[in-house]
């Protein structure tokens, strides 16, 4: 339960990370560590070079350009969900973070590091897909910026090259008087989801749907927009019975299966989670526009 | 700096409020510096992959899991270990009083985790209720207590430390 030997390199720059991405054969680089830092000591993985990234101070940092967030790579989880700008305006987003890992590994973990690891389960990578977030991507040939739908590109398989990494993610902020919704079934507080769920929804004066993001997290080997049940709530006046048909749309899902859970158990979760999150999205949606219920 | 990269380092930590330098292999955790290098064997290995809570300790005074960090990467910062809770007089910190006097631990093995998680938590959240204490310590195993005890001290440590004068 030791890490395997490597050379060890820490950047103070992204130029200087990028150049080493580049010469080195066979470098994993370090983010927060608390997925790859298990690895290591599982020598699940045995790199030659460790490029660690916790010295280049421009990686980290949340602003807001427009209506965009963009938040660095190497943020921690524990100041986004402490950030006065994510707080106000990306609430979703700290209600999801309050369902990675723990405070330990919150307090080292990178929103970055869980973009590239990637795992199908993981809050991040839900939130970023519900947002159409657009992840920007460094390389030798210089910047690239790739949407979340394509940056997913299967199981724990993140869309860069080797010898590229990721800068930054930009979230558009979803309008000011928004509902939102992060639900997740777990089997303990911290364990990985058997399902996540995060909704966006905005209403129109008349309080009909507006627009409409739902996203499932755990089910499959990517996150998996909804997108037949956006198709049928946008433009809809919204009850609890129109939330249940919506739902229901997850009996379609081609959840993943593994030891403990079967696909069909995914599907019946994702179902509930949906209908849920869909109310109380719809309900903070009418309290953001200071309507009657 | 980029260089060819390194296998081993010269480091300097401050520990427990001491500089602390020695030459450290690259690939030496955090946990293994503490317990092996400096002999501070109050910091607890468990299951060293990030999921027993119990090698936590203090860096620059947030909570992190030591065996998830390599020594290098505390090079220049701060960590508080169990050791160094207590004042130098040896008077415990209201914590580990809380902790005696509730039964807070039994074999002991999760306690060094569970205190230096506490002690971030409770300058976070310095009134918190049974719950977000349960939530606060999810990372942190304990197979003897069921828990109960370690709340009940943790609501005690909080009332002491807001200066509330009603601990027994």
């Amino acid at each position: 339960m030791k890490p395997p030997a490597f050379l060890y390199h820490d950047p103070r720059s992204i130029d200087e990370a990028v150049a080493l991405l580049a010469r080195l054969d066979n470098a994993r680089l370090l983010a927060g560590g608390q997925s790859l830092m298990p690895m290591l000591n599982m020598r699940y993985v045995l790199p030659d070079h460790i490029i660690d990234l916790n010295r280049i101070e421009a990686l980290a940092g949340v602003r807001q350009i427009g209506e965009t967030l963009r938040i660095g790579a190497m943020t921690r989880q524990r100041d986004i969900a402490e950030h006065p700008l994510v707080r106000s305006r990306l609430p979703l987003m700290v209600e999801a973070l309050g369902h990675v890992g723990h405070r330990q590994t919150r307090n080292r973990g990178t929103i970055g590091g869980s973009l590239c690891h990637l795992d199908p389960a993981a809050e991040l990578v839900a939130v970023a897909a519900n947002l159409d977030a657009t992840i920007e991507i460094v390389g030798p040939k210089g910047a690239r910026l790739l949407p979340m739908a394509e940056f997913a590109l299967g199981f724990m398989t993140p869309a860069i090259a080797p010898d590229e990494m990721v800068a930054a993610v930009n979230l558009p902020l979803p309008a000011a008087r928004h509902g939102y919704a992060f639900l997740e079934m777990a089997r303990r507080h911290g364990d990985f989801a058997i399902v996540a769920v995060a909704v966006v929804l905005t209403l129109d004066p008349a309080g009909r749907i507006a627009t409409c993001a739902i996203t499932l997290g755990g089910a499959a080997a990517v996150p998996r927009r909804m997108a037949e049940a956006e198709t049928m709530l946008r433009g809809a006046a919204p009850d609890a019975l129109l939330f249940g048909r919506a739902a229901a749309t997850a009996r379609a899902v081609d959840a993943l299966e593994d030891a403990q859970v079967p696909g069909w158990y995914r599907r019946q979760v994702a179902e509930t989670l949906i209908e849920r999150a869909l109310a109380t999205a719809h309900r903070r949606a009418v309290a953001a526009n200071g309507m009657a219920s | 700096m980029s260089d060819g990269g390194c296998a081993s380092r010269s480091i300097a930590v401050t520990v427990n409020g001491s500089v602390c330098r020695a030459e450290a292999p690259v690939r030496l955790t955090l946990s293994d510096f503490l317990r092996q290098t400096l002999h501070l064997t109050g910091t607890h290995l468990g299951c060293e992959h990030g999921v027993c809570g119990a090698c936590t300790v203090l860096v620059d005074g947030r909570a992190m899991r030591s065996c998830l960090m390599l020594a290098v990467q505390a090079d220049g910062h701060q960590v508080t270990t169990i050791e160094g809770l207590a004042a130098p007089d040896g008077s415990l910190h209201p914590l580990q009083a809380a902790f005696c006097r509730h039964h807070g631990l039994q074999c002991g093995f999760c306690t060094p985790g569970l205190l230096t998680t506490l002690v971030e938590f409770l300058k976070d959240c310095p009134d918190p209720t049974a719950a977000e204490i349960r939530e606060a310590i999810s990372g942190n195993i304990c197979r003897c207590t069921g828990y109960d005890s370690i709340v009940a001290a943790t609501i005690e440590a909080a009332r002491a430390l807001r200066g509330d004068g009603t601990t027994p």
